[in-house]
């Protein structure tokens, strides 16, 4: 059975450390999409363990009120990634991010793990999504073949400060040694029928800064973006959520071709605009987003 | 299980708590020093030991130093000290014992 949460909307994922009973506890009331609970780089290396015992009582125990839980896991390079997934599992996190991603043999190994552990602990197989970070040029590079290496992977996000290393640059703020990178992903996501997820932004005191980086990969297709802190989330759905004019266009838009299309007409106007065909899944999309943002009720 | 060595898991920060484990005198041996010790001392006490029993530990010196955790941070602590003193990192039984 396709899993109904592969299309969700994910505008905003708000990364919590594992290991701070203080921020797993309650971060649901700050109403982000999607939490990432990570096991990854925020934990000290002495501490993983202790993090995995908090994020399976956190995930049976902590109601988080419909916000998707993520687990971002340990990369497969360490010693950790395994246990990492059997408490996933177990715990029942909604989506595993895997780390470092780099090829379609990589979301692979964690697909069979997550599989074995699916059997072991009796949740239904296929209940567990996964999504992929790009941390590297070579991930990039193979970002398509990523997308369409399994039914359960939704999507893919640019990790920026490993990608940014990688590349032998640094992240200046200007989002130039992004360019090629998001350029790529967005492309190769949208290709194989995925979504892409941009990569944090760090500095809070520059919220201008930050709602302009939102817009650009907003306008660029991204789906949504990793963040840091619970005051990012306003400026993502805002930023993300159409607006009024936005909504009652692309209501126009559905109608009228819907209409035109049954008296066989192909191409027409609205509001002074040349419409066709071309239009109809974007404004669908604007419409499905405005929905699920709880600002249209309308029934198309 | 036994507890073959001393252990600790925790910290003491604000909603966590801090739990040692040590080899005990054949019985639980059990103290607690908490910001909320009267209006919460006795469940604290209850979902330790209960997480005790379901480990299966019934020889160990436990203390714990609480900070305002939940009981899902109460439990994730003691368990943690407990696998540490056995060395356990994986295949850990979710689920089961760790519940």
């Amino acid at each position: 059975m396709r899993n109904p949460n592969l299309k969700r909307l994910r505008r905003t994922m708000m990364f919590l450390n594992c290991q701070k009973p203080n921020l797993i506890k309650d971060p649901y009331i700050y109403k982000p999409d999607s939490i990432m609970l990570d096991l990854e780089d925020a934990v000290a290396e002495n501490q993983k363990d202790a993090a995995r015992y908090s994020l399976y009582h956190a995930l049976k125990e902590i109601d988080y009120h419909g916000v998707e839980r993520v687990v971002r896991i340990n990369g497969l390079a360490t010693p950790h990634w395994q246990e990492d997934v059997r408490v996933c599992v177990a715990g029942g996190a909604d989506v595993i991010r895997i780390s470092k991603t780099e090829t379609a043999e990589d979301v692979h190994r964690v697909e069979a793990a997550v599989e074995a552990a699916e059997k072991e602990f009796e949740v239904p197989v296929g209940r567990t999504l996964l999504m992929a970070a790009l941390e590297s040029a070579k991930g990039v590079m193979n970002a398509y073949e990523i997308c369409n290496s399994s039914e359960r992977l939704f999507g893919i996000a640019l990790s920026g400060g490993d990608y940014s290393k990688d590349l032998q640059t640094v992240i200046t703020g200007t989002g130039v040694e992004f360019a090629g990178a998001r350029q790529s992903m967005i492309v190769a996501a949208r290709a194989a029928g995925k979504q892409c997820f941009d990569t944090v932004f760090t500095n809070l005191d520059d919220m201008e800064g930050f709602a302009k980086e939102v817009l650009m990969i907003k306008q660029m297709g991204f789906d949504g973006k990793s963040i840091i802190n619970p005051r990012q989330i306003e400026t993502v759905h805002r930023i993300f959520t159409p607006s009024e004019k936005e909504i009652i266009f692309a209501e126009k838009v559905v109608r009228e071709i819907d209409e035109k299309r049954a008296k066989g007409i192909g191409v027409f106007t609205v509001d002074g605009k040349m419409i066709d065909i071309a239009f109809y899944d974007g404004s669908k999309r604007t419409l499905s987003l405005a929905k699920a943002a709880g600002v249209y009720e309308g029934e198309l | 299980m036994d507890i073959k060595k001393s252990a600790i898991a925790g910290t003491l920060e604000s909603s966590d708590a801090q739990v040692t484990v040590e080899p005990g005198n054949g019985k639980i041996d059990f103290s607690l020093d908490s910001t909320v010790i009267h209006q919460f001392g006795n469940q604290i006490r209850a979902t330790v030991l209960e997480t005790l029993k379901r480990l299966g530990v019934s020889n160990v010196k436990i203390t714990v130093v609480d900070r305002g955790a939940l009981d899902c941070t109460l439990k994730a602590r003691v368990e943690c000290a407990v696998f540490r003193a056995n060395d356990q990192t994986e295949n850990l039984p979710w689920g089961g014992a760790i519940k």
